[in-house]
């Protein structure tokens, strides 16, 4: 019973680590789709959303509302921003040279975090104020319901979006062959901003709730979940917003479970350890098709 | 017996039946063409002749033994060297290099002789060197030895990559739209060149081409394929006039 | 002809750069800390080109140069720290071992070159550099996070010969390679896969052997590494030192072996050098490495190459006539 209890405990961890994978993953995914590229950085984002907040909330006092959307909307701005920068003057470029933009844009933020804020951690209790739930032996916390909860509805707001709306439709194409797409009068500029914004805004959201889960700010918080995310967007099949929300999660639970059945200190080896293994058996991913190049 | 020879060769992508059935036989030293509409599956046969895909059906034998299956840098040791519809080069090499890339399996020396540039490793890159300007001189890219591929002009870029290909030595040499985007003067320069290679250095030829002056002036017969299947063979005067192949290039 | 004039001129570089640092050392004109900066400047020399032989000639990005780095430098040390033979000869041992070690991972990471290209193989070397790290620190042989103290310092500044030596072996090795047919493949690969295959070239045992000759030399800095530092923790050995090497390829402009040493030792001694200027590093790294693909990629360069181009090509025209 208490195994099992046990168990039942650990998938649910699981759960809502993966629910801010997810989250950070659909960025991943939806800009390779687009702009087909790895925007390194997008990890980044999360810590500046987490930073973001902080400012907001703690230094400047804004009321809760008004710190979160400010926070979403920065990282909105930010992403569109360093798009426009850094990664639009290189559509045409080899891969390669894009990859290594991608990174150092990361590495920009990280160390202007670093400047700004100091490499000292700084502690943020978290903002999250609702009281946990207790279902017969198991017990949900505060911060557990609101990111499944939140979670759940970025999610059906998204694949809504995606499905039902004219931009969402601009983006499909866009995704689908760039060149028809702006043939057909669609804006590639603006669908592919409207990209970054998106994935930066769930990247915000993820980074709130991940601050609220570890309460500590740190200038390289973002890498971490950034790179899991990355490897949960692969899971899934990169490009399919479905497999980044399914990779994330099964990516979470993965991780929860190796934590507390095989070694803390491993599980991040058997993370990655799940990418390399996906990439060779099934490069596409779970739900991704491969393109071949042709000759 | 003949150089090549094609049996049943088919492939499908998913439902699409992109090459059915396709027969063809190359006796050695022949200069043969593979004409027809577009979207007609000429690039895939060829693809699928040089191991970049498997076939699904079908076999192909190279002076008796079959390559079906070998990955196309063994093809290409097996004797078949192909060219490129948008061309392929070895865009940051020079010239030179280019060539000198393509006798990767003429001249071999060790990893080792690599490394420590060793009396041996001179001689084979001295003898490489007289056989790339060899080659070079022959399409009169000679001068142009030390200068990167992506800089030369177009019609240049296409015969570097003739060049290239007879640089594996090959038996069978496949020629992908080599007068593309070429001008009627660039064109006639290419016919007299394409036959002076075939003599030059004793090889067959299989080549897809649109401009039906270039086909009717230098085939001796010809293979025309619409809708991945075989509509008709023989020689130019006889294919060109079959009124089933006008209307698959014009149309009813 | 031009090329032994190449030879000797870069005999006579090598002859003189030894001369001068060993003068220097000599005569006591080096501080403590420049001295100390001498075998990390080599090291870093060393994995800058051994890198380059990936992404300069072979165009694939790793992100895990720093895991063979430690594999070498975990290897050599707990094998100088364990071997009963005399301290030079076991750093003999240790130099081939380390290497080898990082050469088999190399070959390992290399499967994977088979089936993926570009974004997704840079993932995957990363991912092999971080699972290296985090068995290295959950390992008890190697000390884990508390890291592994005490190695002999056989190549730091007093030995500078014999790191000089070994430097330029790996740049040897490296030049040489690229100017021989399993160069210029490798090259043909990084150009044009596909036609390289059609031109008869293996393209999978290359790509392999690629990654396993820049591994096998990683191995080596690595171990040079750890007999100077005296002490090795995995945190060392992480993402951000793979990308400092990378920075320093980009730097030299990718796919030169001379760029890449250039940028080596100024990446190395200048933060080093100018005090205040080490919290700044990481900062201006990132700076330099958008700044140089932006500008690489850019017009303007577009239009500097042309100019170069049109030139070379009009006076090739004349000599034609």
């Amino acid at each position: 019973m208490s195994l099992l209890n046990s168990i039942l405990e650990q998938l649910i961890n699981g759960l809502r680590t993966g629910s801010i994978y997810a989250l950070i993953a659909i960025g991943y995914t939806m800009v390779y789709g687009i702009a087909k590229m790895i925007n390194f950085a997008h990890g980044d984002i999360i810590m500046v959303g987490a930073y973001a907040l902080y400012v907001y909330s703690s230094i400047l006092k804004l009321p809760l509302v008004a710190a979160i959307i400010l926070t979403v909307v920065t990282c909105s701005v930010l992403g569109i921003i360093t798009e426009k920068i850094a990664y639009k003057p290189l559509r045409n470029a080899p891969s390669l040279a894009v990859l290594i933009t991608a990174i150092g844009m990361s590495f920009l933020l990280q160390n202007v975090a670093l400047l700004i804020f100091k490499a000292t951690p700084i502690p943020f209790a978290s903002v999250v104020n609702v009281s946990g739930i207790r279902l017969g032996s198991l017990y949900l916390s505060g911060t557990t319901l609101v990111t499944l909860g939140v979670t759940v509805i970025a999610m059906v707001a998204l694949t809504l979006f995606v499905n039902k709306t004219k931009a969402g439709r601009a983006m499909r194409a866009v995704s689908e062959d760039r060149g028809a797409a702006e043939l057909m009068g669609i804006s590639v500029n603006a669908t592919i901003s409207l990209t970054f914004a998106i994935g930066s805004g769930l990247a915000a959201v993820a980074g709130i709730l991940y601050i609220s889960q570890y309460e500590t700010l740190m200038p390289t918080l973002g890498a971490l979940p950034g790179i899991k995310a990355f490897v949960a967007a692969v899971l899934g099949g990169i490009g399919s917003i479905p497999g980044a929300m399914f990779g994330g999660i099964i990516l979470g639970i993965i991780e929860s479970l190796s934590k507390a059945y095989i070694s803390t200190q491993l599980s991040d080896a058997i993370v990655y350890g799940v990418l390399v293994v996906v990439l060779l058996v099934k490069p596409s991913g779970l739900l991704g098709k491969l393109k071949i190049e042709k000759v | 017996m003949a150089l090549l020879e094609v049996k049943n060769l088919g492939i499908s992508f998913g439902g699409l039946r992109a090459v059915d059935n396709l027969n063809m036989s190359l006796e050695k030293g022949s200069l043969v063409g593979l004409i027809g509409p577009n979207g007609a599956g000429k690039t895939t046969a060829f693809n699928l002749l040089t191991g970049v895909y498997r076939p699904t059906d079908g076999t192909i034998t190279l002076e008796g033994s079959s390559i079906v299956g070998k990955t196309p840098s063994e093809i290409c040791k097996a004797g078949i060297a192909r060219t490129f519809q948008n061309i392929r080069l070895f865009q940051k090499m020079s010239v030179k290099d280019n060539v000198k890339a393509a006798l990767h399996n003429q001249f071999q020396y060790s990893l080792l002789e690599s490394i420590c540039h060793v009396a041996s490793y001179k001689k084979k890159e001295k003898e490489m060197d007289e056989k790339v300007m060899e080659i070079l001189k022959v399409f009169d890219l000679d001068v142009y030895a030390d200068t990167f591929a992506s800089n030369l002009p177009y019609g240049k870029q296409r015969k570097l990559e003739i060049a290239r290909a007879l640089a594996t030595d090959p038996k069978l040499l496949l020629l992908d739209e080599p007068a593309a985007g070429m001008n009627p003067n660039e064109t006639a320069e290419l016919m007299e060149t394409i036959e002076l290679i075939r003599k030059k250095f004793d090889i067959t030829i299989l080549l897809i081409e649109h401009d039906m002056k270039l086909v009717s002036g230098i085939c001796e017969y010809l293979y025309v394929l619409n809708f991945g299947t075989e509509l008709a063979n023989g020689t130019p005067d006889i294919v060109l006039n079959d009124p089933k192949v006008i209307t698959a290039y014009l149309g009813e | 002809m031009e090329n032994k004039k190449k030879l000797l001129i870069n005999v006579v570089i090598a002859i003189v750069v030894y001369a001068a640092v060993m003068i220097l050392l000599n005569s006591g004109l080096l501080n403590r800390q420049m001295r100390s900066l001498i075998t990390p400047i080599c090291t870093n020399v060393m994995l800058a080109v051994s890198l380059c032989l990936i992404v300069g000639f072979l165009g694939e990005l790793t992100l895990g140069h720093a895991g063979f780095m430690s594999l070498g430098a975990y290897t050599g040390a707990l094998l100088s720290l364990n071997l009963p033979f005399p301290p030079y000869v076991s750093l003999f041992i240790a130099i081939i071992a380390g290497g080898c070690v990082a050469a088999v991972a190399g070959a390992i990471i290399g499967i994977p070159v088979l089936r993926l290209r570009g974004d997704y193989l840079a993932i995957v070397t990363l991912g092999f550099g971080e699972i290296i790290r985090s068995v290295i620190n959950a390992l008890d042989i190697t000390g884990g996070a508390r890291g592994l103290s005490g190695i002999e310092r056989l190549t730091n500044y007093n030995h500078f010969t014999l790191v000089f030596v070994l430097t330029l072996i790996v740049i040897v090795v490296v030049s040489n390679l690229i100017n021989s047919r399993h160069g210029r493949a490798i090259c043909a690969i990084r150009d044009n896969y596909i036609a390289a295959e059609a031109c008869g070239i293996p393209v999978s045992r290359f790509k392999i052997m690629a990654f396993i000759i820049s591994a096998f030399l990683a191995g080596i800095a690595g171990v040079v590494y750890a007999h100077n530092i005296g002490i090795l923790k995995p945190a060392n050995f992480d993402y951000n030192t793979s990308i400092e090497i990378l920075v320093m390829v980009v730097l030299g402009g990718m796919g030169s072996i001379k760029g890449s040493i250039i940028a080596a030792v100024i990446l190395t001694a200048l933060p080093e050098l100018l005090r205040g200027a080490a919290d700044y590093r990481m900062l201006i790294y990132s700076i330099v490495l958008i700044a140089m693909m932006l500008f690489r990629n850019s017009n303007f360069n577009a239009a500097l190459i042309e100019k170069k181009n049109l030139k070379a090509m009009q006076k090739l025209q004349k000599e034609g006539k």
